[in-house]
């Protein structure tokens, strides 16, 4: 059987910038923030990129939906070794749930039976669009990733759970999300930076799919949080459990031994 | 409003998250119902039967719904779903993977992760790492919430609701469970732990890890947690990462040792109520959030600190 593996990509604002919010209650100012590849979606393509360089899998293929500048996050996939990449172009923001019906759709026009995909975004941390997509085309799931082994018609996939490392077989086609200890990326180097520039990259516009992608969620206010009040730098060990005694956090009174 | 709160368990044992959500289930209003999906799950639905403010208790309990398979566990809550008006679950792995499922299933936007509730359909989330609080209007008819614990309080025991039995759903499994390698321990959960003590990455190895902050830990009755980088580098389980991408925890008392406070971690835990940080480095970013910062080596501040409490 050949495998294709279409890997969902999304924009977003680098990980370490911390967004200040605009004035006008507009949410997060994004316009001069550094954007880049949201970092579980590089984790999931560099499994799908492993997997195929280990001949387990025939084509990799990124998708994204969002602006127009979502090319140039395509683009990094490319270099990063996708086959092809397709942008789904809108410049409104589109919720999880029709998300997930695009990718379903997309899925079924290329036949691909493997959706290695990001446990969450982290720019609206929703953590939910690979299990949408699951439930959408009736696939098996298996969620936050820390090991794939694929084989024939099935993967075997470690799974980071509150409880410990589960490990459980899905048979493809199937949902994988990726969580951070999946893989290290790599960096993408010069030439396949260039290579990655005559690779095929299609723009479809998000009208022809003929999804309905209107909010379900209205968006009532953006806020700052609640500013913690500044701290109190202790002097010693003995100056903090007296700190700590006093404000009840810890049990007081037992001897020194 | 008819509601339905999705039990989370692990080991036998039901998960003390299930109670926080129920206060959240009450703050939005109505009749309260609990599923108990598992095998040999009988003690669990009775303990869920006793939280304060539930109507009833569903238990599921069958072979094909232990160790929790998420396709399944959605097939039976949307079998259910024609009778709620919301489905609700602790944000925890297992309904990370079970109830955006049912969202979708359902044709309904699931809001993740809430930690207030402003309305019957207004629900606040933190989004972008916990540096912005976002509230949404819910615009299904059904709706799919998923609650951070950590921003409730537990409900408390009342009268025990009746328990239903209830039967399995017939469809595939599509994925099975082959192992788990479980990290046990006899420490409060994190998620509803009063203290946690965590490591970073200064704490450079498993052994050290083990012997610096176990025993404060063990003294202070206290959940153990870690920093993304003290788990990478297999200090500690994958299970008690803090941070955005982990736990998140509201704790009365966080002790932060020879952790920076990257805007990840600090996701995590920011809303404990008091932060202790101890940390060589006074410009640390943790240092300029605690309410207690001590700026010392944690090889010699913690068996200090152990040894005198
Ligand atoms: C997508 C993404 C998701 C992430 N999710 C998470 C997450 O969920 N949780 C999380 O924690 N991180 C997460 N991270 C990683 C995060 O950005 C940081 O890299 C990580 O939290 C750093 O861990 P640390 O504080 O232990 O290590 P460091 O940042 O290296 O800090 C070590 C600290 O120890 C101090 N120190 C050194 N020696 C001593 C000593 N002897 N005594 C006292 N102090 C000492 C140093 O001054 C320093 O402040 C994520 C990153 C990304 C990109």
């Amino acid at each position: 059987m050949s495998l294709k593996i279409i890997v969902p990509v999304k924009r977003v604002v680098e990980a370490s910038v911390r967004i200040r919010l605009r004035s006008d209650g507009g949410g997060p100012d994004i316009a001069n923030a550094k954007m880049a590849m949201n970092p579980f979606d590089e984790i999931a393509l560099e499994e799908a990129v492993r997997l195929r360089e280990q001949g387990l899998a025939d084509e990799v293929l990124a998708v994204s939906i969002g602006p127009q500048a979502a090319q140039e996050t395509l683009r990094t996939a490319l270099a990063l070794g996708a086959d092809r990449a397709v942008l789904v172009e809108t410049g409104a923001a589109i919720e999880p749930l029709a998300i997930a019906r695009i990718l379903a759709a997309i899925v079924a026009e290329e036949g691909a039976h493997l959706v290695l995909m990001g446990k969450l975004s982290i720019d609206e941390d929703n953590n939910q669009t690979g299990p949408m997509l699951a439930g959408l085309l009736g696939w098996g799931q298996a969620n936050c990733a820390s090991n794939i082994a694929l084989s024939q018609n099935t993967a075997r996939v470690t799974c980071e759970t509150d409880a410990g490392l589960e490990t459980r077989d899905v048979p493809l086609p199937a949902v994988i999300t990726a969580d951070l200890r999946l893989n290290e990326p790599r960096y993408p180097s010069l030439p396949n930076i260039m290579k990655a520039k005559k690779k095929p990259l299609e723009t479809r516009p998000l009208d022809a799919f003929g999804i309905d992608t209107s909010p379900r969620l209205r968006r009532m206010e953006i806020r700052e949080p609640p500013e913690r009040q500044a701290g109190l730098v202790v002097e010693s060990v003995d100056d903090l459990i007296a700190r700590l005694r006093e404000a009840d956090l810890i049990p007081s009174g037992r001897a020194v031994q | 409003m008819t509601i339905l709160v999705l039990a989370d368990h692990h080991d036998g044992m039901l998960a003390g998250t299930v109670s926080r959500v129920v206060t959240a289930a009450r703050e939005i209003g109505g009749t309260i119902d609990i599923l108990v999906a598992g095998h040999d799950c009988g003690a669990i639905a009775a303990a869920a039967a006793e939280i304060a403010g539930v109507n009833r208790v569903f238990c599921a309990d069958d072979p094909r719904y232990e160790h929790g398979p998420a396709e399944r566990i959605a097939d039976l809550l949307v079998s259910l779903a024609p009778g709620y008006d919301v489905l609700m679950a602790p944000a925890s792995s297992a309904a990370k993977a079970i109830m955006p499922r049912v969202a979708a299933m359902l044709d309904v936007m699931q809001v993740s992760e809430i930690v207030a509730v402003r309305g019957p359909d207004r629900f606040d989330r933190r989004i972008y790492a916990g540096n912005a609080i976002l509230t949404v209007e819910a615009q299904d008819s059904c709706k799919v919430l998923t609650v951070r614990a950590s921003a409730f309080a537990d409900a408390g025991r009342g009268a025990a609701a009746p328990i239903e039995p209830i039967a399995p759903i017939e469809g595939p499994a599509l994925s099975s469970f082959v192992s788990l390698e479980a990290s046990r321990s006899d420490r409060p959960d994190l998620a509803t732990a009063r203290v946690v003590v965590s490591g970073g990455r200064a704490l450079r190895s498993k052994e050290s890890f083990a012997e610096l902050i176990l025993p404060l830990a063990d003294r202070l009755e206290a959940a153990v947690g870690a920093s993304r980088a003290a788990v990478d580098a297999s200090f500690v389980g994958n299970d008690v990462q803090v941070g955005q991408t982990g736990r998140i925890v509201a704790p009365d008392l966080y002790i932060a040792c020879g952790i920076s406070g990257a805007i990840q971690h600090l996701a995590g835990m920011k809303d404990s109520r008091v932060i202790v940080a101890i940390n060589t480095d006074a410009q640390a970013p943790i240092m300029r959030l605690a309410d207690f910062a001590l700026v010392a080596d944690i090889f010699e501040a913690l068996p200090e600190l152990t040894r005198k409490l």
